[in-house]
C-alpha cells in the first residue's frame, strides 16, 4: 500500500464521500509523486469521477483530507484550487459552445490576466498589452494541442476529438502543476488516442504532473508510470503498469474470475 | 460590416434627425425609447452576456429615479428617531450620481443573495425584489408621496454656449443628452465584454462548471455584472425622472421590464447593437401605429410582430442580419475565386 512520503504533490487521505445512505467513497487514500502519469482505474462505479470531484473542490467529502503541496484542498472551492495549480478536465466533452476556438483558450488564459473592472473600462496601454499577451499565449497553447488552424471555428461546431483537445488546452491554459484529466480518450478513434497519448506525455515532459481516469486499457498501460486500482471506492493496488497488470486481487476485480491472462 | 461601424453610422443619423426633422411628438418619442434602450442595454449585460434573466430590472430603473428626484428635491426621512433625518435638495446633476450608486448598491445586495441562485431563482428573485420596491415606493408616502407621485423634479441643467448655465428642459436639449449617455453607456457595455471581464461572464453563460475549472470566480464576475447593469439602469431612470418631471410608483410596473426584455430579446441578446435596434423598433412602432389603426388593433399588431420576430430569428434581428451578411460575404468570395473548398470546411 503506499505510504505517503514529503515528496508526494498530491495526498488523498482517508476520504469518504456519503450521498445520504449511499457510499460512493467509503475510505480512499492514495498519493501522487511530481512529475508522474498516475491514472486511477476500476470499474464503474468504482469512485474515480466522485474522487476527482473531491480534489477539484467540485465536491466536498464527508470525512478526509486532500493535500496537495502540504495544503488542504478540501475546504476550497474550484477556482481557488485552480489557482493553486490543480486543474482539471471533465468527462462528457465540456467547451465553451458560442465561443471560437481562440476566444474559449484566451478565456481560459483569465488567472494569467489582471484587468479588472475599470482597467476594462478605461483601457489602457498596459491593458491593451496584456489582451495581446493573452492572445499569443492562447495561439501558442493552440499550437501544442494541434487546432491552429481551427482557431477561428465555433467550439460547439468542432468534431468530438477536436471538442477534447480544446478542452484540454483549455485546462492548460491554466498553468496546471498538477492536470487531472477524467476520460479523455473515450469516444476518440485509434489514431486520434494516439495522437492525445502524445501529447499527455509531451505535458508531462514539461513538467506537469497528469492524474488520468480512462477506461481504455491499452491507453492506461502504456501510459502510466504508476496505477492506483479503486474498487467500491477503496483503494485496493497501487503500482507500475507490471504489477498491476499481474496483481490478482486486481484481475479478480476490475476484470472479473475467469481473466487469468491480462497482458496486452 | 462591423458591429462598430453600424453602431457609428447609426450615432451620425441619430445626430443629425434633429436638424431634419424639427417635431418636437417625434423627438420625445425618441428620447422615451432612447432611455428605455439604455436600460435595456444594461439588461443585456446580466441576459446577454452573463446570461442571467433578471424579471425585475425595472426596480433598479425606479429606484435611480426616485433616489434622483428625491435628492433633487430634498427630503426628510423618518427613521424612527424623534426628529427625521432632513436632506436639503441638492444639484441636480448630483442627485443623478445618487440615483446612479444606490442603484448600483442595490444590484451589489441582488448579486449577493444570488450567490447560489442562478437560472429560474435568480428570475424569481428579482421579481420578487421589483414588487417589494414598487410597494415601498407606494406606501412610504412621507418619503415617496405615494401614488400623489412626486412632481416638479428639476430638469438636468447643462452648459451652453453663448447661454451659460441653463436647465435643459427643451425637447431637443433632451434628446441630445439622452443619446450622449446612450453613447457612453453603449461605450462602457462595449469594453467591458470585450475584456477579461466580459470573458469571465460569457464562461458563466457557456458553461459555469468549466469557467469554474480554469480558476474564474463566476460568483465574483456576476455580482460586478449586477452592479454595473443596475447602476446603469439607475442613470437611465433618473434621466427619466428630470426627463418627465414627475414620477410615481408606476416606473416600477412590471411591464417596463417586460418591454426592456422584449428589446433586448428580439434585438438579440449578447449582442451590443441588439438592444438598441430592438429598442428602436419596438419603442417607435407603438407610436407609429397610434396614428395608423384604432387603439384596439394596436396591441394585436404589437404582439404579432413580436411572435413573428420570435418565430423565425429567435436570436434576434442582429445576429440574423450578421449571419445574412457572412453568407454573402462568402458567395461573392467563391464567386471570384471558383472555389468551393471555403464552404465546405467552415
Amino acid at each position: 500500500m503506499t505510504v505517503s512520503t514529503p515528496t508526494d504533490l498530491l495526498e488523498v487521505s482517508h476520504v469518504a464521500v456519503r450521498f445520504g445512505g449511499l457510499v460512493a467513497i467509503a475510505d480512499m487514500t492514495f498519493s501522487v509523486a511530481p512529475g508522474k502519469i498516475v491514472s486511477l482505474i476500476g470499474p464503474n462505479g468504482a469512485g474515480k469521477t466522485t474522487a476527482f470531484n473531491v480534489i477539484t473542490g467540485y465536491l466536498r467529502p464527508s470525512a478526509g483530507r486532500v493535500l496537495f503541496k502540504g495544503r488542504d484542498l478540501t475546504q476550497m472551492s474550484p477556482p481557488e484550487i485552480a489557482e493553486l495549480g490543480v486543474v482539471r478536465t471533465f468527462q462528457r466533452t465540456s467547451v465553451f459552445n458560442a465561443c471560437t476556438v481562440l476566444e474559449s483558450v484566451v478565456t481560459a488564459l483569465h488567472l494569467r490576466g489582471t484587468t479588472e473592472l475599470l482597467g476594462a473600462i478605461l483601457r489602457r496601454a498596459s491593458v491593451v498589452a496584456e489582451e495581446q499577451r493573452l492572445h499569443s499565449e492562447a495561439e501558442e497553447l493552440l499550437d501544442i494541442a494541434g487546432l491552429s488552424h481551427r482557431a477561428d471555428a465555433v467550439a460547439g461546431t468542432l468534431a468530438y476529438g477536436e471538442q477534447r483537445l480544446l478542452a484540454l488546452a483549455m485546462a492548460l491554459a491554466a498553468k496546471p502543476i498538477m492536470l487531472l484529466l477524467d476520460e479523455p480518450a473515450a469516444g476518440l478513434n485509434p489514431s486520434e488516442t494516439q495522437k492525445f497519448m502524445e501529447l499527455i506525455r509531451n505535458i508531462r515532459d514539461r513538467g506537469v504532473t497528469v492524474l488520468l481516469v480512462e477506461h481504455d486499457m491499452h491507453m492506461v498501460m502504456s501510459i502510466s508510470d504508476r496505477i492506483v486500482v479503486l474498487n467500491n471506492g477503496q483503494m485496493i493496488a497501487g503500482g507500475s503498469p507490471q504489477e498491476i497488470q499481474n496483481n490478482p486481487e486486481v484481475i479478480r476485480a476490475y476484470l472479473g474470475e475467469g481473466l487469468t491472462n491480462v497482458k496486452g | 460590416m462591423t458591429e462598430r461601424g453600424i453602431a457609428s453610422i447609426l450615432v451620425v443619423l441619430l445626430a443629425v434627425l434633429p436638424l431634419a426633422v424639427n417635431n418636437q411628438y417625434v423627438l420625445f418619442t425618441l428620447t422615451s425609447a432612447g432611455i428605455l434602450i439604455i436600460a435595456a442595454m444594461s439588461l443585456n449585460l446580466l441576459l446577454g452576456y452573463a446570461g442571467q434573466l433578471s424579471l425585475g430590472h425595472v426596480a433598479f430603473f425606479g429606484i435611480g429615479a426616485y433616489v434622483s428626484a428625491l435628492c433633487s428635491l430634498g427630503f426628510e426621512f423618518y427613521y424612527g428617531a424623534e426628529s427625521p433625518l432632513v436632506v436639503p435638495s441638492q444639484p441636480v446633476w448630483l442627485a443623478l450620481i445618487w440615483g446612479i450608486v444606490v442603484a448600483g448598491i442595490f444590484g451589489w445586495i441582488i448579486g449577493k443573495l444570488a450567490f447560489r441562485v442562478r437560472g429560474a431563482y435568480f428570475v424569481i428573485l428579482t421579481i420578487g425584489f421589483a414588487q417589494v420596491s414598487r410597494m415601498v415606493a407606494l406606501n412610504w408616502v412621507s418619503l415617496t408621496n405615494g401614488p400623489m407621485a412626486l412632481n416638479n423634479i428639476p430638469p438636468l441643467s447643462g452648459w451652453l454656449p453663448g447661454y451659460g448655465v441653463v436647465p435643459l428642459s427643451g425637447r431637443v436639449e433632451n434628446y441630445y443628452l439622452v443619446l450622449a449617455f446612450g453613447i457612453l453607456a453603449y461605450w462602457i457595455i462595449s469594453r467591458i465584454v470585450h475584456s477579461r471581464v466580459g470573458r469571465a461572464l460569457i464562461a458563466l453563460r457557456e458553461n459555469e462548471s468549466l469557467a469554474r475549472s480554469v480558476g474564474i470566480k463566476v460568483t465574483r464576475y456576476l455580482v460586478l455584472a449586477t452592479v454595473v447593469s443596475a447602476a446603469m439602469a439607475g442613470g437611465a431612470g433618473a434621466i427619466y425622472a428630470h426627463y418627465v418631471r414627475v414620477i410615481d410608483p408606476d416606473v416600477f410596473l412590471f411591464i417596463y421590464t417586460v418591454t426592456m426584455v422584449i428589446m433586448v430579446m428580439t434585438g438579440g441578446k449578447g449582442t451590443l447593437l441588439g438592444p438598441v435596434i430592438g429598442g428602436l423598433i419596438f419603442g417607435i412602432i407603438p407610436e407609429l401605429l397610434r396614428h395608423m389603426v384604432r387603439p384596439e388593433l394596436q396591441l394585436i399588431l404589437y404582439g404579432v410582430a413580436m411572435i413573428l420576430i420570435v418565430f423565425f430569428l429567435p436570436q434576434g434581428i442582429v445576429p440574423a442580419l450578421a449571419k445574412l451578411g457572412d453568407r454573402v460575404r462568402r458567395k461573392s468570395k467563391i464567386g471570384k475565386t471558383g472555389v468551393l473548398k471555403d464552404s465546405l470546411t467552415t
